[in-house]
């Protein structure tokens, strides 16, 4: 099942576009940076090259105008002044919509955005000839002769790389002397069809730059094998001799007891073949790309397996025989230890999230006429992928609402006193098994007074309702919710907020709001690690068994006698001096058994809120693989998930920010009374 | 999804509840399960009062008898669990459906399908696609989509 070519260099060029974005805004910081400038002007030299080897010629065509303003930005010969960094971005918009198929017509669009770019570089091209002598100087002076030897990957030519446009691209440069090495070569009837088993070595003589050549390569590179090495004097070489034994230590795979005719010829054409680690090579192979689908599956059957070792661990406990326990719990730690490495494959840094954003934040400060700046901190910080995928909409609701509605006019800024420039900081830190993802800004706040006449008006709160300001804050998430006078094009219709607090939630999250008037407000978007695996706390009401997250449990006391009867009005607990408010599963879940004589308190957090949660036996941890409720049970809300128990039956997951909340609302009610 | 599509031989199981015999679109079931512990969801609709494990995935556990207004006694040995699946809000899911006792896989011919009378049912004409005659008996074809597109569009309230 060879993936698609042109879809493996869509999904590529995604993260060129990407990369190159990133490197643009930075240049717009740190103008003349060399290694942001080559890295521009890689990611482009991809483009170009890639696309016109997987068919994309109108997207090669047009990158190749961007790739020479480049170059010459590379060489000194022009600077990477704001009007091209804008220009360029514009581009890579265009670029984008050039990835489309059907995009392959009559491109006006594209030829005013090569127009504008050549008036550009031609007014601010300094000397022509001075900076190429200097370049060429630098790096390398006169002509120098290279061996060049690369070997690509197996599959080169179902994924569409022509080595023939690589060796034509050679020659371009300068005079080569081309040998192809076929020692690798099977028997024709072992060949499987379409799989390469070529190598190449090339001498080649040019004024070009050594990177010149690596720039040949540079959209294969991560998946080949290039040795490329500058002879000072090719004349005054080894003796073949000496070549060949070098050979034959360094290279295993010319294993021939005899000197096989292909290490001679390359020998003779090369004079010096040497075994040298390509640079670049070792970062290369540190990472590969696979299809999440697979990913999904694996972690399916991590997820299988934890069950069965639970189901195993129940065995082992109730079997009398000691031998069979101490492999029981090998295999449980085995499978704890294959389950956190799954679980950290699926771990992506939130960087590549917040990164987005930087694009979004410039163009729409430049819509809005604001001054803002962007800061981002907490970037390494790991969370699942589908959680991060899922984020990025209610990030870009928030994010849109700091901009549009949280930081003001740089003249108000002004005249409150507060420098022109807004900011906003997108972070994340761990705390716990949760992360925490904050938006803040700077600007105005959020005006309670207004909060509180809206909603009064919305009706979502009775007239004159006393209300803590956290609750009033909360009602901005309510659906149809909007203090916004006017409507922008940017947000403010009212929907949104209501969005991203039941995206959140699906997510099993929580959303909490600060703000202080005239200083600014943060959204903090509390999130568990990971959707798929959990260790949970496995607890009996009546009949039925629950999990609660372990992550969520802070202690588990028992239900005194006093505390039990007392509770029948006010439902506290006394723990160590402070009131927590307790609910009774019981009641909840409506068990019709009576309780057990000696209940167990759990004390569950969510956030700063702690409540109890009355049970009538902690059975003890368990690891718990989540499984989603169907929409059937769309309307059940105490439960986030479900799971499947060692003896097979099935166990509820407790939503503890639920809970929690339905906790505190009891607590309010029973201070109101 | 009317009964007047129903040009071509109709396969399907036929269950009781009730004293009533239903018949499901044998394409659609998975499997019949003997009787297997179903975990109670507190505070559910009882048309899907509980999850049970089907070959490790958790599936909800739905009670016809509820759509049909039908009283509901304690299972009898006869008690089965038929493994189905239907799109819900066009994604497919499995569910698994009580039933009091399951009888046959059979082929119901066209011209033995009528259309459901439109007045004189104790039932919600929608949740029926066909009845077909068998001897002196009835055997009513579920409009099994529209039961459950009903109770998720409940669900979301």
């Amino acid at each position: 099942m060879s993936p698609d070519p042109a879809a493996v260099f869509r999904q590529e060029a995604q993260d060129l576009f990407e990369q190159l974005e990133q490197a643009l805004l930075d240049l717009e910081r740190l103008p003349g940076d060399q290694d942001l400038i080559n890295t521009a002007f890689r990611a482009l030299h991809t483009v170009k090259g890639s696309g016109a080897m997987f068919g994309f010629d109108a997207l090669a065509r047009f990158t190749h105008h961007l790739e020479s303003a480049f170059d010459g930005v590379r060489n000194g010969k022009a600077v990477a002044s704001p009007g091209l960094i804008s220009l360029t971005l514009s581009a890579i918009d265009h670029m984008r919509a050039l990835m489309d198929p059907s995009a392959d017509q009559p491109d006006p669009e594209g030829e005013a955005l090569i127009g504008r770019l050549r008036q550009m570089t031609e007014s601010a091209a300094p000397p022509q000839a001075a900076a190429t002598a200097a370049a060429t100087a630098a790096d390398a002076p006169g002509e120098s002769t290279y061996r060049i030897w690369f070997r690509l990957p197996a599959d080169a030519l179902e994924r569409g790389i022509n080595p023939l446009l690589l060796l034509d691209e050679l020659r371009a440069l300068g005079p080569c002397r081309t040998v192809a090495l076929t020692g690798r070569l099977p028997p024709l009837e072992a060949l499987p069809p379409g799989a390469l088993f070529l190598d190449w070595e090339v001498m080649l003589t040019t004024a070009a730059p050594r990177s010149a050549i690596d720039d040949v390569f540079i959209f294969v590179f991560d998946d080949m094998d290039l040795q490329v090495e500058r002879l000072a004097d090719p004349e005054a070489g080894p003796r073949l001799g000496e070549i060949l034994v070098e050979r034959g230590d360094a290279a295993p795979e010319a294993e021939a007891p005899a000197v096989s005719g292909d290490s001679l010829k390359s020998a003779l054409n090369e004079q010096t073949p040497l075994r040298q680690a390509a640079p670049g090579r070792q970062s290369a192979g540190d990472s590969i790309r696979i299809q999440a689908q697979h990913l999904d599956e694996l972690i399916d059957r991590v997820g299988q397996l934890v069950i069965a070792q639970a189901r195993l661990k129940q065995l082992a406990a109730s079997e009398a025989n000691g031998l069979f326990k101490p492999v029981a719990e090998e295999i449980e730690r085995l499978s704890n230890e294959l389950r956190d490495t799954t679980m950290g494959i699926r771990m992506v840094p939130i960087g590549s999230l917040f990164g987005r954003f930087r694009r979004l934040v410039r163009d729409l400060a430049e819509e809005l006429g604001k001054d803002i700046l962007l800061t981002t901190a907490g970037e390494e910080t790991e969370l699942d992928k589908t959680v991060i995928e899922r984020l990025n909409d209610p990030l870009v609701h928030l994010v849109r609402n700091a901009l549009d509605h949280g930081i003001e006019s740089p003249e108000q800024r002004q005249a409150a006193g507060k420098p022109r420039q807004g900011r906003v900081q997108l972070s994340a830190v761990h705390s716990g098994a949760q992360v925490l993802i904050s938006i803040k800004d700077d600007g105005r706040g959020l005006d309670l007074a207004a909060i509180r006449a809206r909603a009064e008006e919305n009706g979502l709160i009775p007239p004159g309702a006393r209300l803590s300001d956290q609750e009033l804050y909360l009602c901005i998430f309510q659906p149809g919710f909007s203090t916004a006078r006017a409507v922008s094009s940017l947000s403010g219709r009212g929907v949104g907020m209501d969005v991203v607090k039941r995206a959140i939630e699906g997510l099993r999250g929580l959303v909490e709001v600060g703000s202080s008037p005239g200083q600014g407000t943060e959204i903090t978007l509390r999130l568990p690690l990971t959707l798929a695996i959990i260790d949970g706390l496995l607890i009996r009401v009546g009949r039925g068994r629950y999990i609660i997250p372990l992550a969520a449990v802070e202690e588990c006391v028992e239900l005194s006698l006093a505390d039990d009867l007392r509770s029948k009005g006010r439902s506290f607990l006394n723990l160590r001096g402070d009131l927590v408010p307790f609910l009774r599963l019981r009641d909840l879940f409506a068990s019709p058994l009576p309780a057990d004589p000696f209940q167990k308190v759990v004390i569950v957090s969510s956030g700063e809120q702690r409540v109890g949660l009355v049970v009538d036996q902690v059975i003890g941890d368990h690891q718990t693989v989540i499984k989603s409720l169907s929409r059937l049970h769309a309307d059940v809300e105490s439960f986030s998930g479900a799971t499947i128990l060692g003896d097979g039956s099935v166990a509820l997951i407790l939503d503890v920010p639920h809970l929690v909340e339905a906790g505190q609302r009891h607590d309010a009610l029973a201070a109101a009374s | 999804m009317t009964a007047a599509a129903i040009a071509a031989p109709l396969e399907v199981l036929t269950l009781s509840l009730q004293g009533e015999t239903f018949a499901l679109d044998a394409a659609i079931v998975h499997e019949i399960l003997d009787w297997v512990p179903i975990t109670e969801v507190p505070n559910a609709r009882p048309f899907v009062g509980g999850l049970l494990n089907v070959r490790g995935k958790v599936v909800p556990f739905a009670d016809l008898r509820v759509s049909f207004g039908m009283e509901r006694p304690e299972r009898t040995q006869d008690t089965r669990i038929v493994v189905i699946g239907v799109p819900l809000a066009g994604e497919p899911t499995l569910v698994g459906i009580l039933a009091e006792k399951v009888f046959e896989v059979t082929t119901l011919l066209p011209a033995a399908l009528e259309e459901p009378p439109p007045i004189g049912m104790r039932w919600n004409p929608e949740f029926i696609r066909a009845i077909g005659k068998r001897g002196d008996d009835f055997i009513i074809v579920l409009a099994i989509d529209r039961v459950f597109a009903a109770q998720e569009a409940a669900s979301r309230h």
